[in-house]
C-alpha cells in the first residue's frame, strides 16, 4: 500500500446533480450549524458514485466550498480513506477481498482471475474500459470466504472458474447474480441447517 | 490549582496546564518533538513519555492534563527503555544524512539521538522515501526526513491563518504537503523552517550556506516594519548568513515574517561601499577628505535657508539626532523632516503617533476597527496578533475598506471618508459599537494621514474617543500603525518641519542643497539642486545624487530603534560596513568636524545620553501644552489603502534577490488562477 495519487487526467468542471445535492443537504442539515465540515466523508462518498465511483480534485473543491473549509482538509480526508478512488476505476469496480481467511480459502485463485480477465495490474482498466479490479482489505464477509465486491454488490463462496465466469458475464454486460455461488441462502451452513431445526422461519 | 509531585519534588501548576509543563516548572527536561508552546496539541511524537504512578503504561505527559497528587517520574530506567523504542521507531524511516542536512547541529532530532537514540538498527526493511514537495522560494523541502509531527501544519492553521499545509495519506505513507505543492500563500510562512524539529523543511535561500557553530550570533532588533520584531542575525565573516526570530512575548513572540527574515541578502547587493562624486553624469570614486572639501565649500557657497535635510525610514535615531544637531547647530537651520509624503502629524502629544494599546494588548481588546490599515502587509506580526485574538477571544474587526485576506473575518465598509465621519459623530451602528465596547482599539494606518481631511478625521476620532470616556488609565484606544523602523524615533526627535511644507518646496525647486540621509522616497524633478546621499545601498536616493556617502546598514552599527508602540530598542552591530563605508553618526560628525574645526560630539556615549535628555525633555514639554485643536476642513474622498510593495518596501528589501523570488513567486499564482 502506498500513497495513492490524484489522476493525472481530471476532468475541468464538477457539480452535485439535482438528486446528490438533495442528498448532501440532507446530510448537512444533521449536524449543528458551523459544524457543517463534519459531512465531508459522506459527500466525498456522494461525489464518488456520482462520478463512476471515483473523485475528481475539482470534486473535492466543490466540496471544499460547499461546506467552507481548506481544500487541504477534504484532500487529507479524500487520501487518508482507501474506499475513497482518486483515478478512474471501471464502471464494474472488483474488490477482491485477499485478507486472512479469505486468503486460506484461496483468494489468490480470484486475483488470478483478475489478472487474467480484466488486466495485468491494480487499479487498470480493462481492455474495453469497462472494468477494474484492486485487493483490499478484509470485507466483512469471511463466513462466505473467498470473495469479492463488485460495485455495490458480493459475490460470496468463489473459485477461479465462478470468478472467471461472473467477469465473462459482466464484460458482456450481463448483470450476474449476487450471493453465494455455492447455491447457500446467506451464511447458512454448507450442508443443510444443524441448529434451530424446529424454527419454521430461521 | 493541582498539586503533584515530579521525581519527588512537589509543585503546584495552575488549573488546565499538563504534565509536562509541570515538568518543566519542577526543573526536569522532557524531550519532545510535536510539543510546542505556542501551537495546539497534538500528542503524535510520543517522545514526552514519562511514567505516571499507578498508571501501567507510560503517559504522553504533553497530553496529559496535570492533576491533584499525581506522581510522576522522569528519569526512570522504564522511562529510559520507552523512549528508546519511541526513538528507535523515529529513526526506522530516517535517513542518515546529518553531514549533508542542513539542521546539522541544530537538530532536534539528532541531539535527543544523542542521549535515547540505539547505536544500531534492528530495521531490516526498505527505507521510505518521499519526494521533495514545493513549498514556494524560501522553503526547503527534503520530506524523507519528516518525523509526521504536524507542528508545520498546525502552525499554518493556527497561526499564520492560511489552511494550505496538509498530511495526506495515512500511516507510512503520511506525507506532509502544501494543497497540490502550491507555494505557501503567508508572509509567515518560514517560521516553519524554525518549528521543523528536523531537517525536512529547511530555508532555500540559507541552503549549504553554513553550520551553526561557524556563525556569530547578534540579538538585535529588526527594521523591515515598525513592529521592532526581536532577531538574531548569524554573521560568517562580514556577510550576513541568515536572521532568525528571538523570543519577546511583548512583541513578536516567537515568529518574524519573511521580509525580516529573508531580506537579509538584500545586505551585500548593490552596496555602497566608497564615496563618489558625479561628475558630468557619470559617479566616479573619491576619498573621504575630498567629498567633505567638496561638500564644506558647497554649504559656504550657499545661502543657509537654501539647504534642507530628509531622514529616511531605516535610521536609527543616533543618526537622526546627530543630523538634527548638524543642522540646527552647524548649518543654523531647521529645514529638516523624517516624513517623506504629506503626513499629518500632531506631535504636541505622543499618543498621536503612537500604537498606544500595545502589541499585547490586541489581546485584551474586545473590538477592533481598522481605518486605512492593512496589517497583513503593512505589519504582518501585528496582524498574526490580531489572528490570535481573534483565534483566542472571537474579537470582532471592522475594517472601512475591503483589504482582502487578513487572515481573519472582519466587516468591512464602504472605504468613504464620509462613513469615518458619520460613525465618528456618533449617528451609526459601529459608532454604539463602540461606545459600549470596554477596550476598543481604533487602528489608523499612515494611508489615513496622508488624505487631505486628515487632521478633520484624526481630531473627529480622538475627540469621539475622548467624549465617551474611552482614554482611561489602563486603556488608550487611538492606535497609529506606522509602516518604517525609523517613523516613530524620529518624530521622538522631532525631526520634522511643522512651520513650512518643505516637500512642497522642494518639488518647486527653491533649495540648493539637499542632504538625505537613507531617504529614497523622495518625489521631486531635480534641477540645480545639489544632492547629498548618505546611505548604505544605491538605490532611488543615490541615483539622484552628486555626492554619495556610503553610510552603514543595520545590522551594522550599534543604533535605538523606537517601534511603533513606542519601546526603544537597541539594534547591535552585527558585522561591519563595507569597504570604507562608515558608521552614519560618524560621517556626519566628521562633516561638521570639517565645517566648524569641532565635531559635534566627542563619542557615541556623549550622542547617546544627549539624545536621551533630549527626548525626556521632549516628553515633560509635551504633558505641559495643551494646544487648542482646530477642526479643519472636510472634504469626503475616496480612501485607497496604498500599500508599498509588501516585498520593496525599503532599500535593503528591493536589492534582495529572495524577494524578487517571493514576489515572482505570488505574481505566478495570480496569473495561473489556480489559487481559487
Amino acid at each position: 500500500m502506498s500513497l495513492r495519487r490524484p489522476a493525472k487526467d481530471q476532468p475541468e468542471i464538477f457539480e452535485f446533480s439535482s438528486s446528490s445535492l438533495d442528498e448532501a443537504n440532507k446530510i448537512v442539515s444533521k449536524y449543528p450549524k458551523g459544524k457543517q465540515q463534519s459531512a465531508v466523508m459522506a459527500l466525498l462518498y456522494i461525489a464518488q458514485k456520482q462520478n463512476d465511483n471515483w473523485i475528481p480534485l475539482v470534486a473535492m473543491k466543490y466540496i471544499a466550498k460547499f461546506l467552507d473549509m481548506p481544500y487541504i482538509k477534504v484532500y487529507e480526508v479524500a487520501t487518508f480513506y482507501t474506499m475513497y478512488n482518486l483515478s478512474p476505476v471501471g464502471k464494474y469496480f472488483v474488490q477482491v477481498c485477499t485478507t486472512t481467511p479469505c486468503m486460506i480459502r484461496g483468494a489468490n485463485k480470484l486475483v488470478e482471475a483478475c489478472k487474467e480477465k480484466i488486466s495485468d495490474k491494480e487499479n487498470e482498466l480493462s481492455n474495453d474500459k469497462s472494468c477494474s479490479w484492486m485487493e483490499v482489505e478484509c470485507l466483512g464477509a469471511c463466513v462466505n470466504a473467498p470473495m469479492m465486491q463488485i460495485n455495490d454488490d458480493y459475490y460470496e463462496d468463489l473459485d477461479k472458474e465462478k470468478t472467471v465466469d461472473i467477469f465473462d458475464k459482466i464484460l458482456k454486460g450481463e448483470d450476474p447474480k449476487p450471493g453465494s455461488y455455492r447455491g447457500r441462502l446467506n451464511t447458512e451452513p454448507e450442508n443443510n441447517r444443524k441448529t434451530l431445526m424446529d424454527v419454521k422461519n430461521a | 490549582m493541582p498539586k503533584l509531585k515530579v521525581n519527588d519534588i512537589e509543585v503546584e501548576v495552575e488549573d488546565g496546564l499538563t504534565v509536562l509543563q509541570a515538568c518543566e516548572k519542577a526543573g526536569a527536561e522532557i524531550p519532545r518533538f510535536c510539543y510546542h508552546e505556542k501551537l495546539s496539541i497534538a500528542g503524535n511524537c510520543r517522545m514526552c513519555l514519562v511514567e505516571m504512578e499507578k498508571s501501567p503504561k507510560p503517559i504522553a505527559s504533553c497530553a496529559m492534563p496535570a492533576a491533584e497528587g499525581m506522581n510522576i517520574k522522569t528519569n526512570t530506567p522504564f522511562v529510559e527503555k520507552a523512549r528508546k523504542g519511541v526513538m528507535e521507531f523515529l529513526l526506522a524511516n530516517h535517513p542518515l544524512d546529518c553531514p549533508v542536512c542542513d539542521q546539522g547541529g541544530e537538530c532536534d532530532l539528532q541531539d535527543q539521538s544523542m542521549f535515547y537514540g540505539v547505536d544500531k538498527s534492528r530495521f531490516k526493511e526498505n527505507k521510505r522515501a518521499v519526494p521533495e514537495k514545493h513549498m514556494g522560494p524560501l522553503i526547503k523541502t527534503q520530506m524523507t526526513r519528516c518525523i509526521h509531527c504536524t507542528r508545520c501544519v498546525r502552525f499554518a492553521t493556527e497561526v499564520a491563518g492560511v489552511s494550505e499545509l496538509g498530511a495526506i495519506g495515512r500511516g507510512e505513507d503520511m506525507q506532509i504537503t502544501t494543497y497540490l505543492e502550491q507555494s505557501m500563500q503567508s508572509e509567515l510562512s518560514a517560521n516553519v523552517i524554525d518549528l521543523c524539529p528536523v531537517g525536512a523543511l529547511t530555508s532555500k535561500p540559507y541552503v549549504f550556506e553554513a553550520r551553526p557553530w561557524e556563525l556569530k550570533k547578534t540579538e538585535t532588533v529588526d527594521v523591515m516594519d515598525a513592529v521592532g520584531s526581536n532577531v538574531r542575525v548569524d554573521t560568517y565573516d562580514w556577510e550576513v548568513k541568515r536572521v532568525l526570530p528571538l523570543i519577546n512575548e511583548d512583541i513578536n513572540e516567537e515568529w518574524i515574517s519573511d521580509k525580516t527574515r529573508y531580506a537579509c541578502d538584500g545586505l551585500s547587493n548593490q552596496r555602497l561601499d566608497t564615496p563618489f562624486i558625479k561628475y558630468n553624469g557619470k559617479f566616479e570614486k573619491a576619498s573621504w577628505s575630498e567629498v567633505f572639501k567638496i561638500i564644506k565649500s558647497k554649504f559656504e557657497n550657499s545661502s543657509k535657508d537654501k539647504v534642507c535635510g530628509f531622514v529616511g525610514d531605516l535610521t536609527n535615531m543616533e543618526t537622526g539626532y546627530i543630523f538634527k544637531e548638524f543642522f540646527d547647530r552647524t548649518l543654523n537651520n531647521n529645514n529638516y523632516d523624517s516624513r517623506s509624503d504629506n503626513r499629518f502629524l500632531d506631535n504636541s502629544e505622543r499618543e498621536n503617533y503612537i500604537f498606544n494599546s500595545s502589541i499585547n494588548g490586541i489581546e485584551d481588546a474586545d473590538l477592533i476597527f481598522l481605518i486605512g490599515a492593512n496589517p497583513r502587509y503593512e505589519a504582518t506580526i501585528l496582524n498574526a496578533r490580531i489572528r490570535k485574538a481573534f483565534v483566542n477571544n472571537n474579537t470582532k474587526v471592522i475594517s472601512l475598506n475591503d483589504s482582502g485576506d487578513l487572515t481573519y473575518p472582519y466587516n468591512n465598509l464602504d472605504g468613504q471618508t464620509q462613513t469615518i465621519k458619520t460613525i465618528f459623530e456618533g449617528s451609526e451602528e459601529i459608532s454604539k459599537e463602540i461606545i459600549s465596547a470596554i477596550k476598543p482599539m481604533i487602528i489608523i494606518g499612515e494611508s489615513l494621514l496622508k488624505l487631505n481631511s486628515a487632521e478633520h478625521l484624526f481630531n473627529l476620532i480622538k475627540n469621539f474617543l475622548k467624549k465617551n470616556n474611552k482614554f482611561t488609565e489602563d486603556w488608550n484606544p487611538l492606535n497609529i500603525l506606522s509602516c518604517d523602523a525609523a517613523t516613530v524615533g524620529n518624530f521622538d526627535l522631532g525631526i520634522l518641519n511643522s512651520e513650512k511644507n518643505l516637500l512642497e518646496e522642494l518639488k518647486s525647486n527653491k533649495f540648493e542643497i539637499v542632504y538625505l540621509v537613507g531617504q529614497d522616497n523622495l518625489e521631486f524633478n531635480k534641477k540645480d539642486e545639489f544632492v547629498i546621499y548618505q546611505g548604505s545601498h544605491g538605490d532611488k536616493g543615490a541615483e539622484i545624487a552628486d555626492i554619495i556617502l556610503p553610510g552603514s546598514a543595520y545590522t551594522e552599527q550599534d543604533g535605538y530603534f523606537t517601534n511603533l508602540e513606542g519601546k526603544i530598542q537597541k539594534a547591535f552591530k552585527a558585522s561591519y560596513p563595507p569597504g570604507e563605508a562608515k558608521e552614519d553618526w560618524q560621517i556626519i560628525n566628521e562633516l561638521a568636524e570639517v565645517m566648524n574645526n569641532r565635531k559635534l560630539f566627542n563619542d557615541k556615549e556623549e550622542l547617546e545620553s544627549s539624545m536621551f535628555n533630549y527626548i525626556k525633555l521632549q516628553q515633560e514639554k509635551q504633558t505641559d501644552e495643551n494646544k487648542v485643536q482646530t477642526i479643519s476642513d472636510f472634504v469626503n474622498e475616496k480612501l485607497n489603502i496604498q500599500i508599498k510593495d509588501y516585498y520593496f518596501s525599503n532599500v535593503i528589501a528591493r536589492s534582495s534577490k529572495t524577494m524578487i523570488e517571493c514576489n515572482n513567486s505570488k505574481l505566478n499564482i495570480k496569473s495561473t488562477g489556480t489559487e481559487g
